[in-house]
């Protein structure tokens, strides 16, 4: 399967990160990293490609990683509908300070809109 | 998610602090009493979390499955958090809490629960200023909450009680009061 894992440099789109390698490795899915803007972030893009170049080569995988400019949930949906990728995969959301899970904006748009499945990482 | 990066300017009425006992609408006295860290408070309350209908969850919480509902009760319970319980005899049949992001000068997150069984008796209303009574008695001055935006029941107590929409772009809406405080534990 062919996986757009996009990820803006949120905790939870780290923890996606981890999550989709792992699983790429385990069923042999066809992954592409996509890093996009997300202005929430705290992480430079360098600094998320450095993580992502980490986690990739620990688990043994070669994927490309893309940087992505403009709105991160149409360019996601854009990219995966050209280039007919099966799923785009995303952090599933923050909590809040008491625990409550927020679903981020990147999230609920590509929700919204793509046409390929849509893969939350909790 | 955080808390907003503006709270409204015009402070909220006063509203009354526990304790307090009030009748419900079908007659029945409902205690408001600060959460007084007994164990016997901590049974009752997770008696009440034990029983709860897992349809009225709201963004994951209260956690269903045993072991992580004893951590959030931990995360909650914690003495930097304010929590008031609805008693009606020995039993909880509400709760509602305030949850600092970090430090006792931030902003607080609250969150309210009442029990299936005593849902629209007006206990959620009195449950409401109870902790808020109970905050601004603490000099707790910005609160705010995320609510699923079709949860209209919700949507409008939180109105009703004086809170104001600050973020319509998420799939959660946002709203947040600011209430009046003793000059004297104001916060800078």
């Amino acid at each position: 399967m062919k996986v757009l894992l996009g990820i803006g440099g949120s905790d939870d789109s780290i923890r996606a990160l981890e999550h989709v390698v792992e699983r790429s490795v385990d069923v042999g899915d066809e992954l592409t990293v996509a890093i996009v803007e997300n202005p929430q972030s705290e992480r430079s893009r360098d600094e998320i490609e450095d993580i992502a170049k980490g986690v990739l080569s620990e688990a043994g995988l070669s994927a490309p990683i893309r940087h992505v400019e403009g709105h991160a949930g149409s360019e996601l949906v854009d990219i995966a509908d050209r280039e007919s990728f099966d799923e785009i995969a995303l952090g599933g959301g923050q909590t809040s300070p008491m625990g409550k899970i927020n679903v981020g904006s990147i999230a609920e748009f590509v929700l919204l809109n793509a046409k390929t499945s849509v893969r939350l990482v909790r | 998610m955080n808390a907003p990066d503006r709270f409204p300017e015009p402070v909220a009425a006063e509203f009354p602090a526990p304790p307090r006992t009030v009748e419900d609408k079908e007659g029945n006295s409902i205690h408001l009493r600060a959460y007084d860290e007994a164990e016997a408070s901590r049974d009752a309350l997770r008696t009440m979390y034990d029983a709860f209908d897992p349809e009225d969850r709201a963004q994951g919480i209260p956690p269903s499955r045993p072991s992580k509902l004893r951590d959030w009760l931990d995360r909650i319970l914690d003495p930097d958090c304010l929590n008031v319980l609805a008693w009606e005899g020995d039993d909880v049949v509400g709760h509602a809490t305030l949850v600092p992001e970090n430090g006792v000068d931030s902003p607080y997150e609250l969150a309210i629960f009442i029990l299936q069984s005593h849902q629209g008796r007006g206990i959620g209303t009195v449950l409401m200023e109870a902790v808020l009574g109970y905050g601004a008695e603490r000099g707790v001055s910005r609160v705010w909450l995320t609510v699923e935006r079709w949860n209209h029941v919700a949507v409008s107590l939180y109105e009703n009680i004086g809170f104001e929409t600050t973020d319509t772009e998420s799939f959660e809406l946002e709203m947040a009061i600011r209430l009046q405080i003793e000059e004297a534990t104001a916060e800078t």
